[in-house]
């Protein structure tokens, strides 16, 4: 990553622009050309350094509904167990963490009744208990990554 | 009320009046794992789900006025830029300031996001949540202490739990046929 590519990142984690032409826009402000914002963009994607480019979606504002779920996996069935879980589409994130409850996994749909089916569905393909920890609030001002 | 609360607290009202269309749900489906990177993204994702340029815009507009998108931009992988140390803090906060204490916590420039959960007696303890994102642990650790220090003799005990791998990592997806159309 260049300083341009730093630029971007820094000043591009939302506010893009909902307009005819908004890399045209932002290239303006950033002081770049628009095709290379776009082929810059595109690079950082396909290097990975960006997950994607465009809209963060908000499950629980779109009617559906999302949690964050833990379960405590026996060591030898870790990797089977991780197949299980990330094997339904609902499974959006899903994360080894070094606890007692060492998966944990955030469940999110537009469709509300989708969370308890995935649960239930996951405890009987796996014989082991998923905690369910849905959000009683939500505190979100929202990081920037600063590179 | 604070600052945070009051805006879940509107949002939640923007929520009540707002419910996807057909059309939503096909932009939705077209620019989940990204907007296109052409000069004319909406033009383009209009194509696709054959609409016209200004309602794909309008439609853009109303799920950002509405919460439904947070936000429109680039999307980091953390790792890769540099952020390695991932610790979701944990904290066992008496229930009666946990939603004040919250707000200050979620404020926290170094914290992405901060919730209240359910605890799960005996084997889960901790109510508060708030994800820090450092370069390393050590970073990670100074963040936390910070925040045990707002905390002050609210906070009965805390931990933090470091991500040792990724296992997936998807953008939202649409189920099948949420929209009473045949489910797969």
């Amino acid at each position: 990553m260049d300083a341009t590519d730093k630029l971007i990142v820094n000043s591009l984690q939302g506010g893009f622009p909902v307009c005819a032409q908004p890399f045209a826009a932002v290239a303006a402000d950033l002081g770049l050309e628009e095709q290379d914002l776009i082929d810059r963009i595109a690079a950082m994607t396909e290097d990975g350094v960006l997950s994607r480019f465009g809209p963060l979606y908000h499950a629980e504002r779109m009617g559906g509904a999302q949690t964050l779920a833990a379960m405590q996996v026996p060591l030898e069935r870790f990797e089977q167990v991780a197949e299980q879980v990330n094997a339904h589409p609902e499974v959006a994130h899903n994360y080894e963490r070094r606890n007692d409850l060492n998966m944990w996994f955030v469940i999110a749909s537009d469709d509300p009744s989708a969370i308890a089916r995935v649960i239930g569905a996951i405890e009987a393909e796996t014989g082991l208990t998923v905690y369910n920890m849905p959000k009683e609030e939500e505190f979100f001002i929202g990081l920037r990554f600063q590179v | 009320m604070n600052a945070a609360a009051a805006v879940a607290a509107q949002s939640d009202e923007a929520r009540a009046a707002f419910a996807l269309d057909d059309l939503d749900r096909r932009i939705i489906a077209a620019t989940q794992s990204g907007l296109p990177l052409t000069p004319r993204p909406y033009h383009a994702v209009a194509e696709t789900v054959g609409a016209t340029p200004d309602d794909v815009i309008a439609r853009f507009n109303r799920m950002l006025d509405s919460g439904a998108i947070r936000r429109i931009g680039v999307i980091p992988n953390h790792y890769r830029l540099g952020f390695r140390a991932n610790g979701m803090s944990v904290w066992d906060v008496d229930d009666a300031t946990a939603s004040v204490l919250g707000g200050e916590v979620g404020a926290l420039d170094f914290v992405s996001h901060a919730y209240l959960r359910p605890r799960h007696l005996p084997e889960w303890r901790y109510n508060l949540f708030a994800m820090v994102h450092g370069r390393d642990r050590g970073e990670v650790e100074r963040k936390v202490r910070n925040i045990a220090d707002l905390l002050g003799d609210a906070c009965r005990a805390n931990d933090i739990l470091y991500s040792t791998r990724i296992l997936k990592k998807t953008g939202l997806r649409l189920s099948p046929g949420a929209n009473g159309q045949e489910r797969t």
